[in-house]
């Protein structure tokens, strides 16, 4: 390959690396909830207040880049804390339509928000977003829940996620453990969204409609909640998935349009038909079935 | 008096599930709490832990009201609990059941460990060997590293109990840490509680299991519909007539 064609690679899917690093951030912010067993669906509220408050400050502010993705993790995670407190009482089904009715309203503020436009939203926001920053938020992340696991509180989470009156005669404080889960995913769908804002150079409320969040949440489903490689697997999947139908469909005769789409949920219901657990459990099941195959084998054969 | 029970009640519904019972526990005392089924001991563990409020009376440690505690303060204070049904963390191993437990215990802060603090990584080694080692007292540490769910019923409760020792308690509410467990099992169960009461922990040991109740507890208290009728030495309680109707029914 030369060094012309590797140009036009990288230029050509620069944008998948970035959705990618960017899908896989919203995927870690519903994971975080997830890992202490809450199936909170706030996150595209999140993701609006940040991508909002950082786009508002690069339009209309010096800050720097850096300090508008601070102001994009910090107000959602404020706004966390007294959303968090009455609705983590509830549990299942009950917290996450409490927790779609506060993204939709997040959503619908900001559609009848003369200030930034209405559903129109903002645009020609400073591109200072790019491969580096996505990615090094993301490793940012990934570091955290990394340590997390194994600690004194990432044990206390996944009692939580066990059960949760056991861990509360453990002497765990179970509200503030899922507060802070709630606090932490919401910063960082905030960043995802003040780098998203920052990348794509427009935000509109649509961007973050109920349909955001189930991609979130299906992202970490289908990647794998067991790991945190999990989430980040699941989003790469899915954010490639369409972009290869499109540059393979054509060979195959595949058609431009919904067919595509019906390819994609297809392979959706596949992976968690058959990898309950996730794209990361692969290996795993793969070295069962060879053991299993080898032993069926060794019994035929004796 | 380290732990006081004074006419504690608590209803569900139209129905008076402990109705005004009292007593009290001293420090390093096995006190048995036995009664017919439904008589209310669970609901009484339930309320000492903090799962349930009374509807009524008072319970408290050390002279102060823990009654109104959510169970997280109430563990911190000193008291922790085993379970009638089983509940462990199924997905986590043993080992990790039991360091969960030492949550309260436990003390070098996150950010060490993001800092690669080796201050952390030696906390964390130390209790790691610290749950081995309460693994072995219950006879389990060659299961350490199975995950909860793939161990037998009886090992299970011996897990709880070592989950519910990590946290260095004042005070242990077993219920009924020995169901299903075969004699040879009840027995050595009995050892640790023993053991565990000569350290200055208090038990209070709901148990169906009368023979063994007999031999370890120093006091044994008896419920009956919610109502304490008898509260004295074992010796003296399996004597009692309201104990033996209560059991076997009165003549006639």
């Amino acid at each position: 390959m030369s060094l012309d064609a590797l140009r036009d690679f990288y230029l050509t899917y620069q944008s998948v690396a970035a959705f990618i690093g960017l899908n896989g951030l919203l995927a870690l912010s519903v994971y975080a909830t997830l890992s202490c067993g809450q199936l909170s669906l706030a996150n595209a509220g999140f993701m609006a207040l940040g991508a909002y408050a950082a786009a508002l400050l690069a339009l209309h502010t010096s800050w720097s880049f850096p300090a508008t993705l601070l102001a994009a993790a910090l107000l959602p995670a404020i706004v966390a804390v007294p959303l968090g407190l009455p609705v983590l009482r509830l549990h299942g089904v009950f917290l996450a339509i409490a927790t779609i009715g506060f993204g939709e309203v997040v959503r619908l503020g900001f559609v009848n928000w003369d200030f930034t436009n209405g559903a129109q939203g903002l645009v020609a926001i400073p591109q200072r977003a790019g491969l580096a920053s996505i990615w090094l938020c993301l490793g940012l992340a990934l570091f955290v829940f990394w340590r997390l696991k194994g600690s004194r509180p990432g044990m206390a989470l996944e009692s939580i996620r066990e059960d949760e009156a056991a861990a509360r005669t453990m002497g765990i404080d179970t509200t503030r453990y899922k507060l802070s889960m709630l606090a932490l995913g919401a910063a960082l769908a905030g960043v995802a969204g003040g780098l998203e804002a920052q990348y794509t150079f427009v935000v509109t409320p649509n961007g973050f409609s109920f349909g955001r969040v189930v991609d979130m949440l299906v992202y970490a489903v289908v990647g794998g909640t067991g790991s945190i490689f999990g989430p980040l697997i699941g989003a790469a999947f899915l954010t490639v998935l369409p972009e290869v139908l499109r540059e393979v469909g054509p060979m195959v005769g595949l058609p431009p349009g919904p067919l595509r789409l019906f390819v994609n949920g297809t392979v959706l219901l596949l992976v968690i038909l058959f990898l309950p657990n996730g794209i990361v459990s692969l290996p795993s099941r793969w070295r069962e079935w060879r053991s299993s195959r080898r032993s069926a084998r060794a019994a035929g054969a004796a | 008096m380290l732990l006081e029970l004074r006419s504690v009640e608590r209803v569900f519904g139209g129905l008076r599930a402990v109705d005004g019972a009292g007593f009290a526990l001293d420090a390093g005392e096995i006190r048995g709490l036995i009664g017919p089924n439904g008589a209310g001991k669970t609901t009484i563990i339930n309320m000492i832990s903090g799962l349930l409020r009374p509807t009524g009376g008072s319970i408290q440690l050390d002279g102060a009201p823990i009654d109104r505690l959510p169970p997280h303060r109430i563990a911190a204070l000193g008291v922790t609990r085993t379970y009638q049904n089983i509940r462990l963390f199924p997905d986590l191993t043993a080992a990790d059941n039991v360091l969960v437990g030492m949550h309260l215990v436990r003390r070098a802060p996150l950010w060490k460990r993001m800092a690669f603090l080796g201050e952390a990584a030696a906390e964390e080694r130390a209790s790691r060997e610290a749950a081995m080692g309460l693994l072995s007292r219950v006879g389990l540490a060659d299961r350490a590293a199975e995950k909860a769910q793939n161990l037998s019923y009886g090992e299970q409760r011996r897990v709880e109990i070592a989950r519910a020792l990590a946290s260095g308690p004042r005070v242990l509410l077993l219920d009924e840490p020995t169901a299903g467990m075969n004699p040879v099992e009840v027995a050595s169960i009995g050892e640790l509680i023993r053991e565990v009461a000569r350290q200055g922990h208090s038990v209070l040991l709901v148990e169906h299991n009368v023979k063994l109740v007999m031999e370890i507890c120093h006091r044994i208290t008896v419920l009956n519909f919610g109502r304490v009728i008898a509260d004295a030495a074992p010796a003296e309680v399996s004597k009692d007539p309201a104990v033996i109707t209560a059991y076997l029914g009165s003549e006639r």
